[in-house]
């Protein structure tokens, strides 16, 4: 029985035994262990790491060398770190997740009309992946993108958009939503890119202004009011949870039989 | 020209297909490409004309504003007398009319507006011809003799054994990438690619220089490739095993880095047909006109060109659109052949992106594989790992990595891309490629051999399933010649993406030849060269 389950709200890792805390890393060192002599100091190396990560008693199971210059670590260890589950901190989805056909039948009843999507990756971004992903009817892990969502329009602009031509794009197509995918994410690319895009639609359309939305594999979602975006998606977002997202956010909660 | 034969495959056919629907799959390509040839060569663009001037000896860049004097001179004459005759009659002419000492003296003069084109007449067209040729001479007998320098260091140190084993760096700085190439070398690469940085395809300008800052990949530069193919060179002769360099012929300078890659004795070249329109969206007859003139010059150069398919499965679904795969190389190999490239140098590319979750994925993926060698017996076919359905889980995708590189020694393919299990995390630790490499070895160590011992019984699941791919892809190229090809890439038939023949980026750089286009380095490519020397056209 776990600790959640007695109550608490301590935990370790789970080896094969509960409590035992045991778990398994693996790094690079610049060491040689061409010789006995240096891969017993890589090896005492690799050991004292681990244990400085907290990893005590900790077993080095394999050590490889990688060329003249580098040792290849898997290690194996007990942490002795404790989870509080109190502490921890969860962006909670603050919609709910639906279908394709209640995402088309809420868009039917509360907007009378398609809604809108303009989709782009911007700047010096041409990694077409993740907009692909979300937008593309292929979709992505089984779920087909919102092209082939019946009272969804799309419009994606593709790669490398100029913010500039983006506002006025999005403007043009009378966009409900505008959303952003970046993946480059060298020297901070990404959060340029989404501060760029909020400072552009705001200075262009302020309160008008379309529901913005970023996504990539590098972003963590606590930082949309950072970028001054509506929401941010991060790895492994499935294009469900954006057109449920879409119309939880743009539509009103369906009133009984009003319509 | 120095030949080199570098045998593909020598596949023997392990599944039946129909004979006469192979020739018809490739008269259909062959009827689907014509018009676009036919257009290609009536046809020229920015980059085309830039990649002259290169190979007429202009490098460098405006100390001003980085711009490279190949783009000022263009520009220039564009404005003066536009491109419809060609850059090199105006170029010329001006460099002799106006006694310059050099092109780029020359290009510096036409960057602030002191020169004036025209396009000469007469005597003075002849001198201009005259000088043109003798220039274009030089570049293309510095491409001559980087290939026959490709050969004697081939000679001289030892061509690996197929599959060769490709492998990817791309830290935004050639001096980083250096050593990773050399260590990846060491590990046991064949092939070096280093990735563009990703804003490259949409520049209309090739950058000058080393440089030392990219995003998720390093500027193709001339410079950047001579320090990168020394550093092979170097590692080479110390492993006894000619590593060869990668680069990528892609996007809006596609003839311009062609040209590069032939001076700068790169080995492969990333050079598909489509890539760029459905990618990139570049226009479709930019991306053309460009292709034509670029694979001619990797046709000269003996560089291998790869294509790019497997970018296809990255966003349509690896089953349902395996067909749209083999109508893409089937085109490609129109394209090339009819650019002069010979069937050793048709990398033609294809990728391991079918969904594991399916059930008989590895059967499917068997028998695309195995398709695709028996159709292009002689390509040095570039086989791509997965990627789409890389989760994370690097356990799970270290085995379907090695599940990928099984299909590969088992189908027999040329170039094996070496899937990182970490693919879409990060780019690759140096342990990561580690990993990846033992994989590989151990695989080709245990099964190389396999393909001898693999007949799939006739009537069976993989014969069945490449049968049927082949059919579909008759019936697609069936349609395409129907409505023809730019119709077909305007309706999202390849990648599932929409390009329509007059949107895109690079359109306004497409000029149309008028009567009397004179284009030397076409001359030379297209063996009309004699004619030129002898004073005549």
């Amino acid at each position: 029985m776990s600790a959640t389950e007695q109550g608490g709200t301590v935990i370790r890792p789970y080896g094969d035994t509960t409590g035992d805390g045991r778990i398994q890393v693996s790094f690079t060192l610049p060491l040689p262990s061409g010789t006995e002599e240096e891969r017993a100091l890589a090896e005492g190396a690799a050991a004292q790491l681990a244990a400085k990560m907290g990893l005590e008693p900790a077993m080095v199971v394999h050590a490889k060398a990688m060329g003249p210059d580098f040792t290849f670590f898997i290690v194996y260890g007990t942490v002795r770190h404790l989870v509080d589950l109190a502490d921890v901190k969860v962006a909670r989805r603050e919609f709910p997740l639906m279908s394709a056909a209640e995402v088309n039948r809420r868009i039917r009843s509360a907007l009378g009309r398609e809604l809108v999507v303009v989709g782009a990756t911007v700047g010096v971004d041409a990694h077409t992946v993740g907009i692909d992903a979300i937008l593309n009817v292929k979709g992505h892990a089984g779920e087909k993108g919102l092209e082939s969502y019946a009272e969804i329009r799309v419009v994606n602009l593709g790669a490398q958009v100029a913010v500039a031509d983006l506002v006025d794009r999005a403007g043009a197509a009378h966009a409900d939503a505008v959303l952003v995918s970046q993946v480059v994410t060298q020297r901070d690319a990404h959060i340029k890119a989404a501060r760029e895009i909020s400072e552009a639609f705001t200075a262009a359309r302020g309160a008008a202004r379309p529901l913005l939305v970023v996504g990539g594999p590098r972003f963590d979602p606590a930082m949309a009011p950072e970028l001054g975006v509506d929401r941010v998606f991060g790895r492994g977002t499935t294009p469900r949870e954006v057109a449920s997202y879409l119309v939880h956010t743009l539509t009103p909660e369906p009133q009984g039989n009003a319509a | 020209m120095p030949g080199s034969e570098h045998a593909g495959g020598t596949a023997k056919p392990v599944l039946s297909l129909d004979p006469a629907m192979v020739r018809e799959a490739r008269e259909l390509a062959a009827v689907a490409g014509r018009p676009i040839v036919e257009m290609a060569r009536t046809h020229t663009t920015v980059s085309v004309e830039r990649a002259v001037l290169r190979l007429g000896g202009l490098g460098g860049a405006d100390p001003d504003d980085g711009m490279p004097w190949v783009n000022h001179l263009v520009d220039a004459v564009a404005e003066s007398c536009g491109l419809q005759h060609g850059v090199a009659l105006p170029a010329w002419d001006a460099l002799v009319t106006g006694g310059y000492p050099s092109l780029a003296a020359l290009a510096s003069d036409a960057a602030t507006g002191k020169v004036k084109f025209r396009l000469p007449e007469g005597g003075d067209a002849a001198a201009a011809r005259l000088a043109a040729t003798a220039a274009l001479s030089d570049g293309f007998a510095r491409i001559d003799a980087r290939r026959a320098e490709r050969e004697a260091m081939i000679k001289a140190t030892a061509d690996p054994p197929k599959p060769w084993i490709y492998l990817i760096v791309a830290t935004g700085d050639i001096y980083e990438d250096i050593p990773q190439a050399q260590a990846a070398a060491r590990e046991g690469a064949d092939i070096i690619a280093v990735i563009r940085s990703t804003g490259q395809s949409l520049l209309d300008y090739v950058p000058e220089g080393a440089t030392r800052e990219g995003f998720a990949g390093t500027y193709a530069t001339r410079e950047n490739f001579r320090l990168m193919r020394a550093a092979l060179d170097d590692v080479s002769r110390e492993l006894g095993r000619y590593v060869r360099l990668t680069n990528y012929a892609s996007g809006l300078c596609m003839p311009e880095i062609a040209a590069l890659a032939g001076l700068e004795r790169l080995d492969m070249m990333l050079n598909d047909c489509m890539y760029g329109i459905i990618f990139r969206d570049i226009n479709p007859r930019r991306t053309f006109i460009d292709q034509r003139f670029s694979r001619q010059i990797h046709a000269r150069a003996g560089i291998i060109i790869n294509t790019g398919e497997d970018n296809y499965l990255t966003t349509a679904d690896a089953v349902d659109a395996a067909h749209t795969v083999m109508v893409s190389q089937l085109l490609n190999e129109y394209f090339g052949r009819e650019a002069s490239l010979a069937e050793w140098q048709l990398g033609l590319g294809h990728a391991f992106e079918i969904n594991p979750a399916v059930p008989d994925s590895f059967l499917l993926e068997l028998a695309h594989a195995q398709l695709v060698r028996q159709l292009f017996p002689g390509a040095p076919l570039k086989y791509m790992p997965p990627t789409k359905y890389m989760t994370g889980n690097v356990f799970a995708g270290y085995l379907l990595d090695a599940f990928f590189n099984l299909c590969g020694a088992l189908t027999d393919q040329s170039i094996l891309l070496i899937g990182m299990m970490t693919e879409g995390i990060h780019t690759p630790f140096l342990s990561d490629r580690d990993l990846a490499l033992e994989n590989v070895r151990y695989v080709l160590r245990a099964a190389g051999r396999l393909g001898e011992n693999f007949r799939p019984p006739p009537g069976g699941f993989v014969e069945k399933r490449a049968q049927q791919v082949l059919a579909e892809s008759v019936d697609l190229l069936r349609r395409i010649t129907a409505e023809g090809l730019l119709n077909a890439i305007a309706d999202g038939t390849f990648g599932v993406t929409r390009r329509p023949a007059d949107g895109g980026r690079g359109l306004d750089g497409v000029i149309e030849r008028a009567d009397g286009y004179f284009n030397p380095a076409s001359d030379f490519l297209e063996g009309r060269e004699q004619f030129l020397e002898a004073g005549r056209s």
